[in-house]
């Protein structure tokens, strides 16, 4: 499975070694190979469906738990073949689509390696692996959607969905290591198998609630809902990919995937459920005030996610199924309605619903294929919609937890989706004939994937059995671990369900009627809308956004002030404070020798080496100060040379030198210093300085106290001649029982000298 | 610097220098010196010449450049591993070869040796890459 | 004789933080030179010091209680020789910093990357 991964990432980058003048069927070539990666998994159908799942796994960090493994079970197969299958469409609808931009090269390379990443996300076994995915999508959904960026409501709303799913992906990431947490693991495998352990443990709650907010922003529930309508800036082709058929759904993917690990909980069926059923509401309610047609369809695609988020929570095995039938009817139908609508305003120069009409007389074919996919979109027989919608409901009615409440705000939903279904059509297809600059016709490639998408609705409708067995029954038997067989059909029977399903068409048609006839209506609907939902979330996300930009800018302002000093003062300061603080806290110490000066050349010495370096501090010349910190340099190796470190004199002798040399060099070619500091200044250094120095004292006096014993280095002497023939114990470490360090160093050195080199290179013209 | 002393002075003790440099980095194993203070030794024999002189002369009469000390040097500590790995030991575990040489005894040549002598040309390529860089002399 | 070098590593700290918060590039660069030193010598003061023992050994078993303790000795080796590597880099930036500024004032800093 990682060849699959690979494939796409090569043939991505191929994408740009091919001019695209020279050929221009590179979305055609893209469509075929993601057909063949679909007939691929295709012929892993009667594997899967004999409950067999499929995993490799290639090992890179195992200590740590993480690994680069891939699974196919029912459900991963049941994406799998959406992506490439509606990937596929979508790349010749693309090919029609993009024929007119510039740029396209970096449009398919975005869009191509999305499937890629998209494929990756639900074929990812270890968690961490698919959150890196998880991720690279809502990158890669950024730059789709920022693709025409000379636009800035583009760029707004990329970066509006960049900053939502990103920062939902960074919060399931900290839910993915709580949950990791309690069982040691990243691996999906090892979850399912210590659900137990992990549902009882503390951290379930909130695990789950972080896994959610992850869940809910890529899935746009409410209320980071907004980000979708938003994306709507992208091209048509990346709408009815991502923001329909495969990104959005991704939150799903995971609860589901999820679902034997930590649902059938109460707060599993209740917090799902409950955002679900809003998000529903929401998306239908505003569905059917818009006046966009790619508005309407976003919308509506906030609605369908509301669905099937309710349906994964509401936990019964009926829901199960009714989710995932859904998850295809949804994608069959609103990936046809995105590619309609891109043609609908490629071909007439708008998007506006008051603008259009009477299409059905320009794009007879179009019109059919529109006709099935809403029917779907409303639930009406026969598509597979209305075999969808009655599955809804019967899961709804069933529910265990709050079923009364989730079943009217079902039905109010599903209502303004039928409203909403029809009121489209008739605006766009039907009515008066709209004022074209040029007749819209339907040429080229953009109908192919839209019809072949409503046929399947059509022909799943009818034999909905066909599609069960083999896809949405091993899909099932991966979340609920056990074998389940179900049967689909259009009719069954007169029942709650079926007069429940009456009722919702009827009072749907008659709201469409309503609204149809007296135009006046919506409009006042959209007015009260106006003045109730005073606050946008979209507003209210860019208003945030800006005052933390404030925010920082005044507090970088206070923080980063570009004073080299102050940065110093600060870190020594609080230095100081906090070792005396220690100090303190440890009192109730004896000094550990008594103070004497024997042998008095080393009492001089010090007393040398103090005077040397108080005059190097507030020398004015600089040759002074540059001789006195010799003659404190070579003081000290003459201490080492007293206390038995005799290659520590030597080094510190020859370093000493060296030092003065560079500085000598440099210092030629140097300014005097100027007198820049204040009295007022030099006192607070010099405060600051003995404060610091002092506690170094202290330090250095409570260090010699300490009893330590000395294995290590006891080893070192005796075995230094013994296992390494040398007798200078000292350089045995550097170059033997220690040379790693060794090697460290020099090579630090290297880079030093290396530094130096490019610094003050002289610049080749 | 143009001081006739000065000049005469460091092209005797140079030699001298050098050849110290080089003892302090044999005998370190034993007594004391070894790869540091024999690199830095070297170096700063050669940079007292340049003192004398100046630093371009020194940088002409330098046949290989301080980059490649360097790279010989790291080259050396680097080769030092191979042995313990083709022993199928610890990496970086000292390896040892006894030969026998009449009148002086017995010499022990080991890897450690052949590591502080790669230290010992990384010290001197990286001191003279200072003194270059820090003269402006390429 | 610890309680004088005790002494002496403060004053060397005091003098290397004086020197690191005045404006002058040179005077903090010889800042930092002492504030190695002091650092060096607070290592090998920590150790344990002792005076005509240098660890060297024989070819019999040696004996690690009549002599100093080698591992500090060795760390501040490195560490000298690695300071020697810092103050020569600081030193460089220092030297290109002059070059296009033209000023020795460490505050100018603020105008260059702004």
């Amino acid at each position: 499975m990682l060849n699959i991964l690979l494939i796409y990432f090569f043939l991505s980058l191929l994408i740009f070694a091919v001019p695209s003048k020279v050929f221009k069927y590179k979305a055609i070539v893209l469509a075929l190979v993601q057909l063949v990666i679909f007939v691929y998994f295709f012929t892993k159908i009667p594997i899967i469906t004999d409950g067999e799942t499929l995993i490799s796994k290639i090992s890179w960090i195992p200590e740590l738990g993480l690994n680069l493994s891939f699974v196919l079970n029912g459900l991963s197969l049941a994406f799998a073949l959406l992506i490439t299958g509606i990937g596929s469409l979508v790349f010749i609808y693309a090919h029609a689509y993009m024929k007119s931009y510039a740029n396209t090269d970096r449009f398919f390379f975005f869009l191509f390696l999305f499937s890629g990443a998209m494929l990756g996300l639900v074929l990812s076994e270890n968690l961490i692996q698919l959150f890196i995915f998880w991720e690279l999508t809502s990158f890669l959904s950024f730059l789709l959607i920022a693709f025409f960026h000379e636009k800035e409501s583009a760029r707004n709303a990329a970066f509006q969905s960049l900053f939502i799913t990103g920062f939902g992906g960074l919060i399931l990431l900290t839910g993915i290591i709580l949950i990791g947490g309690v069982v040691q693991s990243y691996s999906l495998t090892e979850w399912i198998n210590n659900a137990d352990e992990i549902r009882s443990s503390a951290f379930y709650l909130p695990g789950l609630i972080l896994i959610l907010i992850g869940a809910f922003t890529k899935s746009a529930q409410f209320p980071f809902h907004f980000w979708l309508p938003g994306a709507m800036q992208a091209p048509t082709p990346v709408s009815s990919y991502l923001h329909s058929a495969t990104m959005v759904k991704a939150g799903f993917f995971l609860l589901a995937s999820l679902n034997p690990v930590l649902g059938g909980t109460v707060e599993w069926t209740y917090i799902i459920p409950l955002f679900g059923v809003i998000t529903m509401l929401v998306g239908a309610y505003f569905a059917i005030t818009q006046t966009d047609i790619k508005a309407i369809l976003a919308y509506t695609t906030i609605t369908a996610l509301g669905i099937l988020i309710l349906l994964i929570g509401v936990d019964t095995k009926l829901s199960i199924k009714a989710a995932i039938l859904f998850l295809f009817i949804h994608a069959f139908y609103k990936a046809t309605l995105f590619m309609v609508a891109g043609l609908i305003n490629k071909k007439t120069g708008t998007r506006e619903l008051s603008k259009l009409g009477g299409l059905a007389h320009y794009m007879p074919i179009t019109f059919v294929v529109a006709l099935l996919a809403l029917f779907s979109m409303a639930g009406l027989p026969p598509m597979l919609g209305f075999l969808g919608k009655e599955l809804v409901y019967e899961a709804n009615v069933q529910s265990p937890g709050i079923a009364s409440l989730i079943l009217i705000l079902g039905v109010a939903a599903n209502v303004l989706m039928i409203a909403v279904s029809l009121f489209f059509l008739k605006k766009v297809f039907l009515g008066k004939k709209g004022n074209y600059s040029k007749n819209p016709n339907e040429k080229g490639l953009f109908i192919v994937g839209p019809a072949l998408l409503a046929t399947l609705s059509l022909f799943f409708g009818l034999f909905p059995n066909i599609l069960g067995n083999s896809i949405i029954e091993p899909a099932i038997q991966s979340i609920f671990l056990e074998t389940y067989h179900i049967k689909l059909k259009l009719w069954h029977g007169f029942n709650k369900v079926f007069y429940l399903s009456l009722f919702t068409v009827a009072l749907g048609t008659l709201l469409f009627y309503l609204i149809d006839k007296y135009p006046k209506l919506l409009e006042n609907w959209r007015k009260i809308n106006n003045k109730i939902f005073t606050i946008k979330f979209v507003d209210v996300f860019s208003n945030v956004m800006d005052n933390f930009i404030v925010f920082s800018k005044r507090n970088n302002r206070v923080i980063q002030h570009g004073y080299h000093r102050y940065y110093l003062l600060t870190i020594i300061v609080v230095t100081a404070l906090l070792l005396w603080f220690q100090v303190f806290v440890t009192r109730g110490w004896e000094l550990p020798a008594k103070l004497s000066f024997n042998p008095f050349y080393i009492s001089g010495l010090i007393g040398i080496i103090m005077v040397s370096a108080i005059f190097s501090a507030i020398s004015k010349s600089r040759i002074a100060t540059i001789i006195a910190m010799g003659v404190a340099g070579y003081g000290i190796s003459l201490i080492f040379l007293y206390y038995s470190a005799i290659d520590l004199a030597i080094t510190q002798i020859i370093v000493e030198t060296l030092t003065v040399v560079m500085f000598v060099i440099v210092l030629q070619k140097l300014p005097r210093f100027a007198k820049l500091s204040s009295k007022a200044t030099k006192i607070r250094d010099l405060a600051i300085a003995l404060v610091f120095g002092s506690v170094m004292t202290v330090l250095a006096l409570k260090a010699i106290r300490l009893e330590l014993n000395y294995p290590i280095s006891d080893f070192f002497v005796e075995n230094s001649y013994l296992k390494a023939y040398g007798k200078n114990v000292v350089n045995v470490i550097l170059v033997d029982f220690r040379a790693l360090d060794t090697l460290g160093e020099i090579t630090v050195l290297t880079i030093a000298a290396l530094g130096v080199f490019v610094l003050l290179k002289k610049k080749k013209v | 610097m143009n001081s006739i002393i000065l000049q005469i002075a460091a092209r005797h003790i140079k030699a001298l220098l050098v050849l110290f440099a080089i003892i302090a980095l044999l005998r370190g194993h034993n007594y004391p010196g070894g790869g540091f203070i024999g690199g830095l030794l070297a170096a700063l024999s050669v940079i007292y010449y340049g003192f004398a002189f100046n630093a371009k002369q020194v940088r002409d009469k330098l046949k290989i450049s301080p980059t490649t000390y360097i790279a010989l040097g790291l080259s050396l500590v680097v080769l030092s591993f191979v042995p313990s790995i083709l022993n199928q030991l610890e990496l970086m575990q000292g390896v040892w070869l006894k030969v026998q040489i009449p009148i002086l005894g017995e010499l022990k040549l080991g890897t450690p040796l052949l590591f502080d002598i790669g230290v010992f040309l990384t010290v001197i390529g990286v001191t003279f890459l200072f003194f270059f860089s820090l003269t402006k002399v390429e | 004789m610890e309680i004088l070098l005790a002494i002496l590593v403060g004053i060397l700290y005091t003098a290397g933080v004086y020197m690191i918060l005045r404006r002058s590039i040179v005077k903090f660069i010889i800042g930092i030179i002492f504030l190695s030193n002091a650092t060096n010598l607070l290592v090998f003061l920590a150790s344990g010091i002792v005076s005509g023992k240098p660890v060297f050994v024989g070819e019999e078993l040696a004996d690690a209680s009549q002599m100093a303790d080698p591992l500090p000795q060795a760390l501040v080796l490195t560490a000298i020789v690695i300071g020697f590597g810092i103050v020569v880099f600081t030193l460089a930036l220092k030297f290109k910093f002059f070059e296009l500024t033209g000023t020795d004032d460490l505050d100018q800093l603020k105008k260059t990357d702004t």
